[in-house]
């Protein structure tokens, strides 16, 4: 077999690399590069303007990750609204709910979708949910325009370095705060706080989530194909605590299939190490 | 453009300014700006001709350029278009003429005028009470100052204003030609004038004398380069002594190869480039003024006198209604969203779209102005409205800049004769010129300014708390 490598750069200086026994899909789109190939280890992947955006393997982890926590602090959720998600990871997990009504999902490449529908089943199943309702546009505009609508938001974005870059800006927050009821829940994918540069970015984002929700908590998970494998998200809210308004019993009862996620680790997501705690302080 | 590579090819060796030598002496200068750049930062030799006297290359480009803008000759100034703006005043008004004009004129103007002692005639424009915003000249002030001042030598007009408003050039034109005048027009934001599709009229095509483009605006090349453009009338010779008076001997071949690139390539480009902004300006316009509150403003103001034409590739917003000035707006823009915009007045802001622009730019700007909207409205009963005050002239800029004066405390400056200028800036209009009676409502109007956070430039004190007066018992 030929000794072919997919490699992605963490750092200038470092270097992640998986084994690829063959590439399925190249194009650019008119937002990004996307790629799709077969890995011996981490089974088929998805790669957008060069970064690893989930691996059959591992991405349980990610998506579980940020989809339940909400639902265990809120288990009523009617009303969703996913930005991102193109590949239908966090689709899937919702459709675990049969409480929400309404699943709206913004996602600004449609050819993201239709790769992921053609070469990633495993995740593109979560489309086939009747509530899902898709928009291809523009996530800061589409949310701009709502009002009290939303139980929950996530924010399913790749990193603030492409198209993603408007969903981690204040004018975006301060939208979604709107956009979202009483009781409502922003959940975004918070970037890693090990390298520097990403670092950065994820104190940006936080000190952006603080200035606009009154409260703004952040918890982590392991995900090895991620730069650095520690990968944080993001919880916000106007008045929902992730810890103490938790509804472990309620959320255990509705019996819902995780691989990662429970109730116990719920609580264990949201203490940090003390460096994550300094940066989030100091942003 | 060509003439450079070909000499960055050769390998010519170097025994001239400047010193770095493409670069070579100034190792960290290269880090900063690249190799590119300084590699073609030489000095004028045989290859690459000479700015002042150009018989080579830069009159090749020249030639090129007027063809481009449909004009009789080009030059290409290195000074920004207030260099472009006082050759033309400079070659056309001497000591004593009169040169009609609206007060709204960029300070050069009338910096222009301190230096060769012409004389303003001011056409007031007219304003827009629910804006605050100066318009272009009504032809009925129009006539009426050419038939007052039949020996004028000059009219000069903006097109457009930074606000994106145009005069009926063209009638405006030839008025003046009847009379004898030459036609002066800063264009410093309407070099697309001469490439867009369905723009208001150009310097040129009206038939005017001469014309101050910046490329650097909406053109899009290097900040200071541009163009002075000259109809068939003009003493072309003349007017390069003129410029040779002021300008540079060593002229940037940076800032020259700009020029002469950004010329191919709106000549090549410039329609679809300027559609794509049209349609991002129109697009922004639509989304603005459905948050409510903000009034962004287009065609629809046009009035066919003093609102003639409007220039649709500008994004001007009226922020009043919103009870926050518009320098207020452009201050949470910067700080609170980190987006910068070209400038906030009283009651307005203007965004400059460009070909460099996104959509998702686009979509940010126009969420931050419903974000601002959202948690900054205020009550808009105390907004000052008007961004123009009509002003009193007592004498002539250049005979006031030069005259014996003294500084006084803002507030006692009341009746006095202003012997310098007071500008906001941007837009860099001047409040005041030499030789303008001081009244109340302009001290208030520079103290409601500076309360809003505009930046007041000018007088010799910096933060505008005193200024300088006539001395003298005839001045108040």
């Amino acid at each position: 077999m030929d000794d072919l490598w997919y490699s992605e750069y963490h750092t200038p200086a470092v270097r992640f690399s998986i084994k690829v026994s063959s590439q399925l899909h190249h194009e650019k789109s008119e937002y990004q590069t996307i790629s799709v190939f077969d890995s011996v280890e981490f089974g088929r992947f998805l790669s957008l303007d060069g970064v690893i955006m989930l691996t059959q393997k591992d991405e349980f982890i990610y998506h579980e990750m940020i989809t339940h926590p909400a639902f265990a602090v809120n288990p009523q959720i009617r009303n969703v609204l996913v930005i991102g998600a193109g590949d239908g990871g966090v689709l899937r997990e919702l459709a675990r709910y049969s409480y929400p009504q309404q699943i709206e999902v913004v996602e600004i490449d449609r050819r993201v979708v239709e790769i992921s529908k053609q070469y990633l089943p495993q995740t593109a199943c979560g489309f086939d949910d009747p509530r899902v309702r898709l928009y291809f546009e523009d996530g800061l505009k589409f949310v701009r325009r709502r009002e009290n609508a939303y139980d929950l938001i996530i924010v399913d974005s790749t990193d603030p370095f492409g198209p993603g870059e408007v969903l981690f800006t204040r004018e975006f927050y301060g939208s979604c705060i709107r956009a979202l009821t009483e009781k409502g829940i922003l959940i975004n994918q918070h970037e890693s706080p090990f390298y520097k540069n990403d670092a950065k970015e994820m104190q940006h984002a936080h000190r952006c989530i603080a200035q606009v929700f009154p409260v703004s908590r952040v918890y982590q998970a392991h995900i090895p194909t991620y730069p650095s494998g520690h990968w944080l998200f993001g919880f916000a809210s106007k008045g929902l605590e992730p810890i103490k308004d938790l509804q472990s019993d309620c959320w255990n009862n509705m019996k819902v299939a995780t691989r990662y996620y429970n109730t116990d680790l719920h609580q264990g997501a949201f203490y940090l190490p003390n460096y994550v705690k300094e940066l989030l302080s100091n942003g | 453009m060509e003439a450079l590579e070909r000499i960055r090819h050769d390998r010519l060796v170097p025994f001239d300014v400047p010193g770095h030598k493409r670069g070579k002496g100034n190792l960290e200068l290269v880090r900063f700006l690249g190799e590119q750049c300084l590699s073609v930062d030489v000095n004028s030799m045989k290859m690459l001709d000479n700015l002042c006297h150009p018989v080579g290359v830069i009159k090749e480009a020249e030639e090129l350029a007027a063809e481009a803008f449909g004009a009789a000759h080009a030059f290409f100034m290195v000074g920004g278009t207030t260099s472009a703006v006082q050759a033309m005043i400079l070659a056309s008004v001497k000591s004593g003429d009169e040169i009609i004009l609206p007060r709204n004129v960029h300070q050069s103007v009338i910096n222009a005028l301190v230096l060769c002692g012409a004389a303003p005639v001011y056409i007031n424009p007219q304003t827009d009470p629910r804006l605050g915003i100066a318009l272009g000249m009504s032809m009925k002030d129009v006539k009426r100052t050419v038939n007052e001042h039949p020996n004028a030598k000059a009219i000069f007009v903006n097109n457009p204003t930074y606000y994106g408003i145009c005069s009926d050039l063209k009638q405006i034109t030839q008025i003046a030609h009847e009379k004898g005048m030459l036609v002066l027009v800063d264009e410093a934001h309407g070099t697309h004038f001469y490439f867009g599709k369905g723009m208001p009229i150009s310097a040129m095509a009206a038939g005017a004398d001469m014309a101050a483009v910046s490329m650097h605006k909406s053109g899009g090349s290097l900040t200071q380069s541009s163009l002075l453009l000259c109809g068939e009338k003009v003493n072309v010779h003349y007017t390069r002594q003129i410029i040779n008076l002021t300008q540079t001997t060593s002229g940037s071949y940076l800032l020259l190869s700009s020029l002469d690139i950004t010329r191919r390539n709106l000549a090549l480009n410039g329609e679809e480039i300027f559609e794509k902004i049209k349609r991002f300006a129109n697009y922004a316009r639509e989304e603005i003024n459905a948050i409510g509150d903000y009034y962004a403003y287009s065609a629809e103001l046009i009035n066919g006198d003093s609102i003639f034409g409007f220039d649709t590739t500008k994004l001007s917003v009226n922020t009043l209604r919103l009870g926050l000035a518009g320098i207020e707006v452009y201050d949470l823009l910067r700080d609170e969203y980190g987006i910068q915009i070209e400038f906030g007045d009283l009651g307005n802001i203007l965004a400059y779209i460009s070909v460099g622009d996104k959509n998702k730019n686009i979509e940010r700007l126009i969420s931050a102005l419903y974000e601002i909207r959202r948690l900054y409205k205020k009550d808009d009963k105390d907004m000052l409205e008007s961004n123009y005050v009509s002003p009193v002239v007592v004498t002539s800029p250049s005979t006031a800049f030069y005259a014996e004066k003294i500084s006084l405390p803002l507030r006692e400056c009341t009746g006095k004769v202003c012997a310098e200028f007071v500008m906001c800036y941007p837009p860099g209009i001047p409040v005041l010129a030499p030789g303008e009676r001081i009244t109340d409502e302009i001290i208030s109007y520079i103290q409601y300014a500076n309360e809003k956070g505009c930046v007041i430039t000018g007088p010799e004190s910096m933060d505008a708390s005193k200024l300088n007066v006539l001395k003298g018992e005839q001045y108040g």
